[in-house]
């Protein structure tokens, strides 16, 4: 039986300090108020006096409330019976099921021996052609979305989930919406999905320092479904409130900030968690998706600027669809030259146009003359919009191909495109022609 | 002797304040013991009977009243035959080796040695009893890989030894005893082909410090051709995410012209390490015709290994780097990325409640930097030898923004800046290195007055590229408008490089001035067109003829066919 200290010494923000001694660095507390028990977390150790930060805030603790040690860290079940459960940020059930106690495991475990590790080379389909042709998303990879807040990006999550070939999916909600938490079981409840889901959710309405825990149980028990041999998806949303938590604490700990408010460990405190997306040589694997909303549309924010040195490119979530041009997948190359021949020469033609298409663009804003060429240009940009980029398009990668190259032949003559000409021999549609061109001829 | 020990005072991240019961040294290793475990750390303050001191591992379970067991040496390297090819983290642990023993995961409290002592070297005798030595020179020597290994005096034994005797040519094991020397005092010291040395004291056995002079060719056409790179020198790559630092490095570290390349990949994605681990055993090195790996180390301490050994990995790099100079090679180190070993000391020194400087890096940070890059340099040995150490960052500021303290420390202390921007990545003009904003105090190996023409039209056809934004190309002359296209013939033709062509990939120093010299010919030519889309079209098509020039081998009967095709083409107009 451990020791109960009923004497805090100090409450600053989500921090208290008692008087203690054989406590261990990270040992976890239960701190017993008259609203009920929150577990706590040791942060500091100084001599005999433990700083501790309470998952559910500090409000209404006593002076002389109970601190009882527990006498280990933060841990989390391990079992097949988590499978369609929902857990809240400290690890507790959601949902009406029973809690779980068996195979406790330790979060926040040592990292993958980079000698370990292999050349990722297995795509991810999603169906999403944003994704699939231009960005492909790889297993094993780390990418986040970057999008101001008000962009469907946990819709474009959701529907990841449900599309992408995984054999798990575990949802990581940190300072979640309940109706963006309700849509999310719902959309994969109506999807069948669910059944293969584990929800560890913290959601705006619950305290602050409870969402710091959530990447770190979805991982651990992502890692040891992984190590089963069982390919993983982790979505994080919104890993924004994480770097806010973290910021948070710092200060109450009297941290010197570094930018605008936020730890100078906030770099190592994000790869952590992103460097967690492994693959296995002969077991499974953790891919990771989160979401990076970007305050002020401000790609330079410290939280996506540290996201993007840490991650293997980004989605960019712009006016509800997927930017081209801010987005990128770092691994694509490793798997797009095993899907179709033509598929590099679709995803780098298409773009190139579009971008010319972007000039011309500005060019009719401001009011210049459009010549025949631009005219074509206007015509394949509205085109790859509604057809490519929209996000309501939902067609497997080859669909996507053809559908490319039927966008191209109505807007282009094939010798006015840069592809070579043993993929126009092969892909360029013959019963369709370019309406513009007969028009203006 | 008995243990010199501590106890743990306090502890805050990876920071702990430990009480002593003895003297201790400044960076003196020392380790903490919970469980069956023992952590490494390492002293970074003393304060009175108090020390506080940084953990290499995480410090979860660790509590107050544990003991600290310290070790009498500060935190040093192994030095000796057999680390060409290793896989290091940041404290020189061989990582396969781990990996063998342990799995998937690198667990706490591990440690091993990073030489193979065991190993069975082929070695040959370089002195005779009675012969005169002093630290640095060489006494034997052993083959490792492709090199003459030197097994040298250590480098802290000050004043002359005479050796007392040495170990016939035979095979013997890296821990043998190969020699002795004897003091001024008569005493007799014992030695193996192994050392330890303080990863954050420079190795300064040399007779003197030379001047970097001769170029050191990486091939990439940008560098060498307008901001090059000295043996012995040191330069940094600034640039946002995304711009291609990483590709950079890696390309530099495959083409370079030295002898020994260490990459120290300092917290950074692991992913980006695996591709080095795994492609350089397969690639072959040109000049050698062996894999790459047998010049290469790698110093891996990735973005989720432990801060404190983070920030020690370049310095483990740099020393090893120093001892293959002592050899009298030409090693060049690249770490990448050198801001992240800054933010690990902003932790570190946000633990330790320094006050704080800019952004909260600590008030040593350019002190820090400007020591780091110190430790390149060409230098004349204590064996009328030469070796070199070069010495390449990459820096990651936050935002993309270069005036940020990093960047800006390290500007002040290096050689030759190579700026990437996000406008070049983002329009794909890959090396994306500025040509505007880079510079190089390094002689180029090019002609000079042609280099001044080539930056003359960069400069004047960016200018006349502003204003076009503005007034539209009506509003632009076909003189100015010549000026653009010329600018854009030379970036994309020359400046631009296509990492991914086996030839257009590395550019080497005859096939750069031939071509340079060809291109700049070009650009003086004055070229008379009636209207814009024409001298458009027509830059088009040579820009396209020149670009397949680049991607046919030298000498090759294509490349003669190419040549001859432009020379019409030009005649032609």
């Amino acid at each position: 039986m451990r020791k109960v200290h009923n004497k805090i010494l100090s409450i600053v923000g989500n921090v208290i300090t008692v008087r203690a001694k054989g406590v261990t660095y990270e040992e976890l507390a239960q701190v017993k108020t008259s609203y009920g028990v929150s577990l706590a977390q040791v942060i500091k150790l100084e001599g005999d006096i433990v700083s501790l930060q309470v998952f559910s805030g500090s409000r209404g603790i006593s002076t002389n409330d109970e601190v009882r040690f527990l006498g280990h860290p933060m841990r989390v079940s391990f079992s097949p019976n988590m499978v369609g459960r929902i857990f809240d940020g400290s690890g507790q059930p959601r949902d009406k099921g029973p809690s779980l106690a068996e195979n406790l495991i330790e979060i926040s475990g040592p990292s993958v021996n980079p000698a370990k590790r292999i050349i990722p080379q297995r795509i991810v389909r999603t169906n999403i052609p944003m994704i699939d042709v231009f960005n492909s998303l790889v297993v094993s990879q780390k990418l986040p979305i970057f999008s101001v807040s008000g962009e469907p990006y946990n819709e474009l999550l959701a529907r990841i989930a449900l599309q992408a070939e995984v054999d798990m999916i575990i949802l990581g909600g940190i300072g979640l919406k309940y109706d963006q938490y309700m849509f999310f079981k719902d959309t994969l409840d109506a999807g069948g999905a669910l059944g293969r889901s584990i929800f560890f959710v913290h959601t705006a309405a619950d305290p602050i320092v409870e969402g710091l825990m959530v990447p770190d149980l979805s991982l651990a028990v992502a890692e040891k479904f992984a190590l089963s041999g069982k390919d993983v998806l982790v979505l994080l949303t919104d890993m924004t409130n994480f770097s806010d938590a973290l910021k948070e604490i710092a200060i109450t700990m009297e941290q010197v900030p570094s930018n605008r408010g936020y730890p100078g460990d906030l770099y190592s405190q994000l790869a952590a968690r992103y460097e967690k997306a492994v693959d296995f040589q002969g077991a499974g694997s953790i891919t990771v998706l989160a979401v990076t909303t970007m305050p002020g549309d401000d790609v330079t924010h410290p939280v996506p600027d540290n996201t993007g040195y840490i991650t293997e490119g980004q989605f960019y979530l712009k006016g509800g669809r997927i930017e081209p041009f801010g987005s990128l997948s770092r691994l694509k190359q490793q798997v797009n030259d095993k899907t179709r021949k033509d598929h590099r020469a679709i995803m780098d033609g298409m773009i190139q146009l579009y971008a010319q298409y972007k000039e011309t663009e500005e060019k009719r804003a401001m009011g210049f003359r459009m010549s025949n060429w631009d005219k074509k240009l206007l015509k394949y940009g509205e085109l790859f919009e509604s057809q490519m980029m929209d996000l309501s398009v939902n067609i497997a990668l080859e669909s996507a191909l053809d559908k490319g190259w039927e966008i191209l032949a109505q807007c282009f003559k094939a010798q006015e495109t840069s592809f070579k000409s043993d993929l126009i021999e092969e892909f360029w549609p013959k019963d369709i022609t370019a309406e513009t061109e007969n028009k203006h001829a | 002797m008995s243990k010199r020990t501590g106890k743990v005072l306090a502890i805050h991240g990876n920071l702990l304040l430990v009480e002593l019961d003895c003297d201790i040294i400044q960076n003196e290793v020392g380790y903490v013991l919970t469980g069956q475990q023992r952590l490494k750390a390492e002293v970074i303050r003393i304060r009175g009977n108090i020390a506080s001191m940084q953990v290499f591992e995480n410090t979860k379970g660790l509590k107050v009243g544990d003991i600290v067991e310290f070790s009498n040496q500060m935190l040093s390297v192994q030095l000796g035959p057999g680390l060409l090819g290793r896989v290091y983290d940041g404290l020189q642990n061989p990582l396969p080796l781990l990996a063998e023993k342990h799995g998937f995961f690198l667990p706490r409290g591990i440690i091993a040695d990073g030489l193979d002592l065991n190993w069975r070297w082929k070695f040959t005798p370089k002195v005779k009893a009675g012969d005169k030595v002093t630290k640095g020179v060489p006494l034997a020597s052993v083959r490792e890989t492709l090199f003459e290994h030197l097994i040298m005096v250590p480098f802290n034994y000050e004043g002359e030894y005479h050796v007392e005797w040495v170990k016939e040519k035979g095979e013997y094991a890296a821990s043998d005893k190969i020699a002795a020397i004897k003091d001024a005092n008569g005493k007799i010291i014992e030695l193996t082909m192994v050392f330890d040395w303080p990863i954050k004291v420079p190795i300064k056995a040399y007779r003197q410090r030379m001047m970097p002079k001769e170029a050191m060719i990486t091939k990439v056409r940008i560098i060498d051709t307008l901001f090059p790179i000295a043996k012995g020198g040191t330069y940094c790559i600034p640039g946002p995410f995304g711009a291609g630092k990483t590709v950079l490095q890696q390309i530099i570290s495959r083409y370079a012209q030295v002898d020994i390349v260490i990459v120290a990949a300092c917290g950074e994605r692991a992913g980006e390490v695996v591709e080095t681990l795994r492609e350089f055993p397969k690639l072959i090195d040109p000049r050698t015709g062996k894999s790459l790996m047998e010049r290469t180390i790698i110093i891996c301490n990735t973005s989720s290994m432990p801060v404190a050994a983070r920030e020690a990995s370049v310095y483990t790099a740099a020393t090893l780097g120093e001892y293959y100079r002592q050899m009298g090679l030409d090693v060049l180190l690249l770490a990448d990325s050198t801001s992240r070993w800054a933010q690990a000391m902003r932790e570190v020194s946000g633990r330790l409640e320094e006050i704080p400087g800019e952004e909260a890096y600590p008030a040593y940070l350019e002190s820090r930097i400007a020591e780091f890059y110190e430790r390149a340099g060409v230098v004349e040995l204590n064996f009328k030898k030469q070796g070199s150490l070069t010495i390449g960052g990459t820096v990651s500021p936050a935002g993309g923004n270069f005036e940020e303290p990093v960047t800006q420390a390290t500007l002040k202390v290096v050689g030759a800046f190579h700026g990437l921007s996000r406008e070049r990545a983002n329009a794909r003009r890959f090396p994306s290195i500025d040509p505007l904003e880079s510079w190089s105090r390094y002689k180029s190996a090019i002609s000079q007055k042609m280099i001044a023409k080539a930056k003359k039209i960069l400069l004047k056809g960016n200018e006349v590229h502003q204003m076009m934004k503005v007034v539209g190309e009506e509003g632009t002359s076909i003189e100015d408008f010549m000026v653009y296209l010329k600018k854009e013939l030379l970036d994309s033709v020359y400046l631009q490089q296509n990492a991914f062509d086996k030839v257009d990939a590395a550019t080497d120093k005859e096939r750069q001035e031939y071509v340079f010299a060809k291109v700049v010919s070009i650009l003086e030519i004055d070229f008379s067109f009636e209207r814009k889309d024409q001298a458009r079209q027509s830059f088009y098509e040579l820009r396209q003829m020149l670009i397949d020039f680049n991607y046919k081998q030298r000498e090759s009967e294509d490349f003669k066919k190419q040549e001859a095709k432009i020379d019409s083409f030009l005649k032609k107009d």
